[in-house]
């Protein structure tokens, strides 16, 4: 391992300059480690390898905020990459620095790249599109919330493990039953704003934020105090205050509970099939996320988590003409494809996914296809194209602190969401004076 | 008796002391001038454009009932670490001075901690922690305490407090340690032939002539509770559950690189400076007249 590494970086210091005298060089800098890093890094060279005119060079930036800094940092300081992945929470920040990136649509029609905007699947396009449709930066990895059963959890609670789930109804019913059967951890949860409040929304088509959820300006309000998701959340902390729902922490650390097989079930990203797959040595399912029967439009579409890549501005022509072949090469459906199959994370293309289909991994790997059914099951509304808010990333710290009021039972999920709202617009606020 | 060089012209002095001004005027002058100019104005996080808006970063800021409730929370944060440090690092000093043989491998081994990246040491003590798989939390579940750090404010900053002070008992403990080898055994064996025994020796004598080594660490433990414990509230609480750890140097580090509101976490900066900068003023002004030189 420490071989190999020394190896890259060797190979990264020493031989890039001597190939980018003949190649011109694309700097790519991701947030990946671990396998996803090695997928990212098998796709650069895979890409390298096809062509002679370019070379990409990858480079870890640290976790998805880490590396969305080191982007910032190094465009203040002129030294910025080609390519640069954002996570979704990002988005607004990249949209609102006009002179700091390039859309991907102007970069693809310059580099003549092949490029066809509406082979991307229309919930995933939907969150890095403008508002006249054209595509700003290139979807790279995304998911989207499914429900995770512990099959065995729910047998040993005397529990049929095939109880219909796909309402919150249904699922209340049953956290009854596995409370009443022993089971000390019925529901846990990762990403709770992103789930329970962002998806959530979208699912029962109601909206998160005015302006259509930021898309329409920056003058934009929180109405996640509305009727339905306070509704949503009194039930939670309910289930929260008797002992039915767990809370563990703000990012995934209810991934590790369900893996080791103490939690029946568990709210979290498609993307969690890898770990969950490998770790988990008990019997479980995928199902699509719960909805309240006869809430707003419930099931609508849920929108996506993850992150895409954005093309930064300050380089030489020819530079973008490699941007625009990389960003065409990772989206062709063969890349694609082998992606989602490896990840979990959603195909972009739809292209991929009839690929996948075609090649018989969803019946070998049943519920792989749980996710993209959900998010394509409907045509986004403006409630569920996704979010677009400035500073989001300061205001899920702040929902995640209203949330722990209500699971403390120290607020009601009427109060905590007033109190969120209230602050969140002062955050918008300062991100439309800033960008003004 | 006192002793005073004088010095003709004014190079001489000026050279001797430029380096020690080059070195301020670099690393802090010249930084603290940026977040004051900064503070100012409402930045993009690129850089691109700018929008001065006066003092209305500060009027944020102070009308925002979290952030003053931050102070609060800051108070309380910064006299338990410097408690939990001090008093048990004078506790194991007076130990490991005692020792006439080993002293050196305790004192080696107390030193240790002092190596440990305080963000690591965040993680350290969030696994001991851990709610699922933690050992400590595991015994005290035996016990019958259900330990929950995540929903629970109070044991959240128990845990931050432990985590930030741990640490600093080695730096600490260094200090006092080296104070005590310089009390004059003369002293001591005076007193302890008039009969004072170990304890009464130490409130009445080794104490006092330790008051400036205690000033000292006073002043500088918290300065370090002030600026910086952000890793380690980073890597165990992130602020939470709620607000009940955001101190308010997390809340700088968060909103500038977590948030990229460079505005305002330069406003915060100043906020902090002001507060620190005063209590050192205290610090001198009343503390400093019971330290005995």
């Amino acid at each position: 391992m420490k071989k190999s590494l020394i190896g890259a970086l060797a190979a990264s210091t020493l031989l890039s300059p001597v190939a980018a005298m003949a190649q011109t060089e694309v700097q790519f800098w991701h947030a990946f480690t671990g396998r996803l890093g090695e997928l990212v890094a098998a796709q650069v060279e895979e890409f390298n390898a096809s062509q002679s005119d370019y070379v990409v060079v990858q480079s870890h930036k640290g976790n998805y905020s880490e590396t969305l800094n080191a982007g910032i940092a190094a465009f203040r300081a002129g030294e910025q990459p080609h390519i640069l992945m954002v996570f979704e929470v990002g988005t607004a920040s990249m949209m609102a620095a006009g002179g700091a990136v390039r859309p991907v649509h102007e970069v693809m029609a310059e580099s003549g790249a092949t490029f066809d905007s509406d082979a991307y699947i229309g919930a995933v396009k939907g969150y890095y599109t403008s508002t006249d449709g054209d595509m700003l930066s290139l979807p790279f990895n995304s998911s989207t919330p499914v429900l995770w059963v512990n099959r065995d959890a729910m047998a040993a609670a005397g529990v049929d493990p095939d109880t219909d789930l796909s309402t919150w109804q249904n699922v209340g019913a049953t956290l009854d039953a596995l409370k009443a059967g022993g089971e000390e951890c019925p529901l846990v949860t990762a990403w709770q704003s992103w789930i329970h409040l962002e998806n959530f929304s979208a699912y029962h088509d109601v909206p998160f934020a005015s302006q259509d959820n930021g898309f329409a300006g920056l003058d934009t309000e929180l109405m996640l105090n509305g009727e339905a998701q306070v509704a949503h959340l009194t039930a939670m902390g309910e289930w929260a205050r008797d002992g039915k729902f767990i809370y563990t922490g703000r990012r995934n650390e209810g991934g590790a509970n369900f893996r080791s097989g103490e939690c029946a079930l568990f709210t979290e990203s498609s993307a969690g099939y890898a770990g969950i797959s490998s770790e988990a040595e008990f019997d479980f399912d995928v199902r699509p996320l719960p909805y309240w029967e006869g809430v707003g439009n419930a099931p609508q579409n849920t929108i996506i988590g993850g992150a895409s890549l954005w093309v930064m501005e300050g380089h030489e022509a020819d530079e973008y003409k490699g941007a625009g072949e990389f960003l065409s090469f990772l989206s062709s459906s063969d890349v694609q494809a082998a992606w989602h199959q490896n990840t979990g994370y959603l195909p972009i293309t739809s292209e991929a996914g009839e690929a996948t289909r075609a090649a018989g991994f969803y019946e070998a790997n049943p519920g792989t296809d749980v996710a993209v059914i959900q998010m394509t099951m409907n045509e986004p509304t403006s409630n569920s194209k996704g979010l677009r808010l400035g500073s989001f990333d300061q205001i899920r710290g702040i929902i995640d602190e209203e949330l722990e009021g209500i699971w403390s039972g120290d607020k009601t999920a009427q109060e905590a969401m007033d109190s969120a709202k209230e602050r969140g617009d002062a955050l918008l606020r300062r991100f439309e004076m800033a960008n003004r | 008796m006192e002793k005073r060089v004088i010095f003709r012209g004014w190079w001489l002095p000026a050279l001797l002391i430029a380096p020690q001004v080059f070195i301020s005027a670099v690393f802090f002058f010249y930084p603290a001038g940026q977040a004051v100019w900064q503070s100012l104005f409402i930045p993009d996080p690129f850089g691109l454009s700018s929008q001065y808006v006066g003092l209305a970063n500060f009027e944020f800021l102070l009308s925002d009932k979290f952030y003053r409730a931050s102070f609060v929370t800051t108070a309380v944060f910064s006299i338990l670490v410097t408690l939990c440090s001090m008093i048990p690092a004078l506790f194991l000093a007076v130990m490991a001075d005692r020792l006439i043989k080993g002293s050196g491998v305790y004192r080696t081994l107390l030193i240790w901690p002092y190596a440990v990246a305080p963000a690591i040491a965040g993680v350290l003590w969030l696994f001991m922690f851990n709610t699922r798989v933690g050992v400590v939390s595991w015994y005290l579940g035996q016990l019958g305490y259900d330990w929950n750090h995540v929903l629970n404010g109070g044991e959240a900053m128990g845990l931050v407090v432990v985590a930030s002070a741990w640490g600093r008992i080695s730096y600490n403990f260094l200090f006092f340690f080296a104070a005590l080898q310089a009390v004059p055994r003369s002293v001591i064996e005076a007193a302890a032939i008039d009969g004072a025994r170990f304890w009464r020796r130490f409130w009445t004598i080794v104490l006092p002539l330790l008051s400036p080594t205690t000033f000292f660490l006073l002043v500088v433990n918290i300065v370090y509770s002030f600026f910086e414990t952000f890793g380690v509230i980073h890597t165990i609480t992130s602020g939470g559950p709620q607000q009940s750890t955001t101190v308010l140097v997390y809340k700088v580090f968060s909103d500038g690189f977590v948030g990229q509101d460079l505005g305002s976490s330069s406003a915060q900066s100043v906020i902090l400076l002001f507060v620190v900068g005063l209590l050192t003023i205290v610090q001198f002004k009343f503390v400093e007249k019971r330290v005995h030189y």
